[in-house]
């Protein structure tokens, strides 16, 4: 009865008791869901528009952090290291299609995994050799980005809001939203969703298979940017930050590997979930530390009933 | 010329399906075997034993447990380093419970736990298909990490919360332990390693061995054909774990000498994976030509600067070593994408038809 009574009734009552930690826990947990789905997003683009699975997104995060930090060390101006690291993107985006992706067209799936895994390996050995393997501090106030922090008191209680999560949740959902209009309305937008439809058909139109993958790449190295712009502010630029890569894995299969909703509500629910699930019943009963292993569990369990996720495109099999 | 297969005249079914249809593989194998069982233990030093032989016999056999799985029954996973651990710490409590037991049977004992392990964690694969498949295999990543580090019994409530190897004997002969000679682990190494890859090659090509390859090259089809899609999948789990829960307590046992639990995390797996994709998924011998590859670069690129009379320090090697594994599986698969494996069985028959072209 106690075990049921801590697992079932205790953890709410909590809850209840203390409103303003709630919601503190909450707001933590929405900010690293909105960074899990950042992530996701750029994994999901790839997947659509050229069925690979890009293990590399988690390392493009942790390059364009690095490369931005490094060139300010080397006395370039922040608001000119921006622009400076997006041109590395796009090279690497280029370098990548050109080098790895071209040669293994039309192979199997698990083949082209693989190469990912081969370009993560790389980019961390590259990027340790160029930067050094330290930890580095984000320049968050050189990119005129607030640091200060909000308190409220609901409740009667204390609420810490920072600014820097602000803006990154604020910078999150409108990035979110130039990439739907650019998907949405744009001629390359369109272009992106018809390869992903059907290769094939989308050839076959006069799309070119090989710009729109540079494209894509360069999108999702973007995306990796604002994320690690983002999650640099907050834990430190270095290649630790590859752990929040292997994060994003779970929040793509729960929300379905082709859904850019999917991977916005996957992250978010995954980000607030682990963050309760953590507070709430891992540190009084498991003793803590279960960020490591929840979202995976969680992503099981829902894939055991729905097996494309929550978005995905239904799987149909045929002989 | 010297791979004349003409004349090899095969009178019955058995002698055609036998285990070398072609006596120069034989030969071979004999040869390899030879290399093995005397002129290695000779010539090889201390560092060659520890960085070397003892090592990719150990990742071979790893990679060889996760190619039966991935390579063979088609489901991709991404946990091996964890059912490692699995065996590494059922062997350490078979020990410390019973000091007595035969450090050969607790081994062979620890991988029915770790293949019980994996076939739970296989469960949802009837289920979940592809790449959804990673993540149930990544949960068991981290579960059991975590739990590794949370769960005290397993490593007996030590201070430190590693396992330590305690002195074994065997038959009178130190075999585990810190005063253990190099030369009697690389044998029963290479003693283990031998039964499994024997046991290995027999599974994959009999009866269970083709239901796997069916339930890979199209599942539903193979259920259509009348195999039951969860018996072979959950052997192929059930086998595979069998193997790499072994390999992880000879990694242990027999390498490391002690470990913490997070020996057993992402990384391990990964370079489990390297070696089979490097060897070749599908195949048996690949495993070996995988580990050989990915465990002597590090200590090859490890002696060429010095060789060289270049200076450069241990942390840029050690990036350098990253960054060329990483090219070198790229290039690996835009060249052959069935691995090294594939590399020996073109060059097998070009040797065959020499010198004529066709």
């Amino acid at each position: 009865m106690d075990f049921l009574h801590s697992i079932l009734i205790k953890p709410f009552a909590d809850m209840v008791a203390a409103p303003d930690f709630l919601m503190q826990v909450l707001w933590e947990g929405l900010v690293s869901g909105v960074l899990y789905a950042l992530i996701a997003l750029g994994f999901v683009l790839i997947y659509k528009s050229s069925r690979i699975f890009n293990f590399a997104q988690g390392i493009m995060v942790v390059f364009a952090a690095l490369t931005l930090v490094g060139l300010h060390e080397k006395g370039v101006h922040a608001l000119l290291a921006v622009p400076l690291t997006l041109l590395v993107m796009l090279m690497l985006a280029v370098a990548i299609e050109r080098v790895v992706l071209r040669p293994l067209v039309n192979q199997p799936d698990i083949i082209l995994f693989m190469a990912t895994i081969g370009i993560t390996l790389f980019l961390i050995g590259f990027g340790e050799l160029i930067f050094g393997g330290e930890n580095k501090v984000m320049i968050t106030e050189q990119l005129l980005i607030p640091t200060g922090s909000y308190t409220f008191e609901p409740f009667g209680g204390f609420l810490l809001i920072e600014q820097k999560d602000l803006t990154a949740v604020i910078g999150a959902i409108a990035l979110v939203l130039i990439l739907l209009l650019f998907l949405n309305r744009s001629k390359m937008g369109r272009a992106i969703r018809a390869l992903g439809d059907d290769h094939q058909a989308a050839l076959s139109v006069g799309i070119s298979l090989s710009t729109i993958w540079v494209l894509v790449w360069f999108i999702a190295g973007v995306i990796a940017l604002a994320t690690g712009i983002v999650w640099g502010a907050r834990a430190g630029v270095s290649f630790a930050l590859d752990v929040i890569a292997y994060k994003a894995l779970p929040v793509l299969m729960l929300g379905g590997l082709e859904s850019v909703t999917g991977a916005i509500v996957g992250g978010l629910a995954i980000g607030i979930l682990e963050k309760l699930f953590e507070l709430y019943w891992g540190q009084p009963l498991l003793g803590g530390n279960t960020e490591t292993w929840f979202a995976f569990v969680f992503a099981l369990v829902i894939l055991l009933f729905r097996p494309q996720g929550l978005f995905g495109e239904k799987i149909i099999e045929r002989i | 010329m010297l791979y004349r297969i003409a004349g090899q005249f095969k009178t019955n079914y058995r002698a055609d399906h036998a285990l070398f249809p072609v006596r120069q593989d034989a030969v071979l194998l004999a040869v390899i075997l030879i290399c093995a069982l005397v002129v290695f233990p000779l010539t090889a030093s201390e560092f060659t034993f520890q960085a070397l032989l003892i090592p990719v016999l150990i990742y071979s056999l790893a990679a060889l447990g996760l190619n039966i799985l991935t390579g063979y029954a088609g489901q991709l996973s991404l946990g091996t380093g964890a059912f490692m651990g699995v065996g590494a710490y059922a062997c350490y409590k078979l020990i410390t419970i019973f000091p007595e037991m035969n450090l050969l049977v607790a081994i062979g004992l620890s991988g029915f736990f770790s293949a019980a392990v994996g076939m739970a964690f296989g469960l949802p694969s009837l289920r979940i298909k592809g790449f959804y498949l990673a993540i149930a295999t990544l949960a068991a990543q981290f579960f059991l990490v975590w739990l590794f580090e949370k769960w005290a019994w397993l490593y007996n409530y030590n201070a430190s919360g590693a396992i330590q190897v305690p002195t074994i004997d065997m038959f009178g002969i130190r075999v585990a332990g810190p005063t253990a000679s190099s030369i009697v682990q690389y044998y029963f190494v290479l003693l283990v390693v031998g039964l499994m890859t024997f046991f290995a090659i027999n599974i994959t090509r009999g009866h269970i061995g083709r239901s796997w390859k069916a339930v890979r090259d199209m599942d539903i089809a193979a259920e259509l054909v009348g195999i039951n899609l969860l018996r072979s999948k959950l052997i192929a789990f059930g086998v595979s774990s069998y193997i790499v829960g072994v390999s992880g307590a000879l990694f242990v046992f027999m390498w490391r000498g002690a470990a913490e639990p997070n020996l057993f995390d992402i990384p391990l797996s990964f370079r489990v994976l390297f070696i089979a994709i490097i060897g070749g998924l599908g195949s048996v011998m690949g495993n070996y030509l995988g580990a050989i590859l990915i465990v002597a670069l590090p200590v090859v690129l490890n002696i060429v600067p010095e060789a060289l009379g270049l200076d450069i320090n241990a942390a840029t090697l050690e990036h350098l070593n990253i960054m060329i594994i990483g090219a070198l599986i790229v290039t690996v698969l835009i060249v052959e994408p069935h691995g090294l494996a594939r590399f020996w069985a073109i060059i097998r028959e070009k040797l065959i038809i020499w010198p004529f072209p066709h």
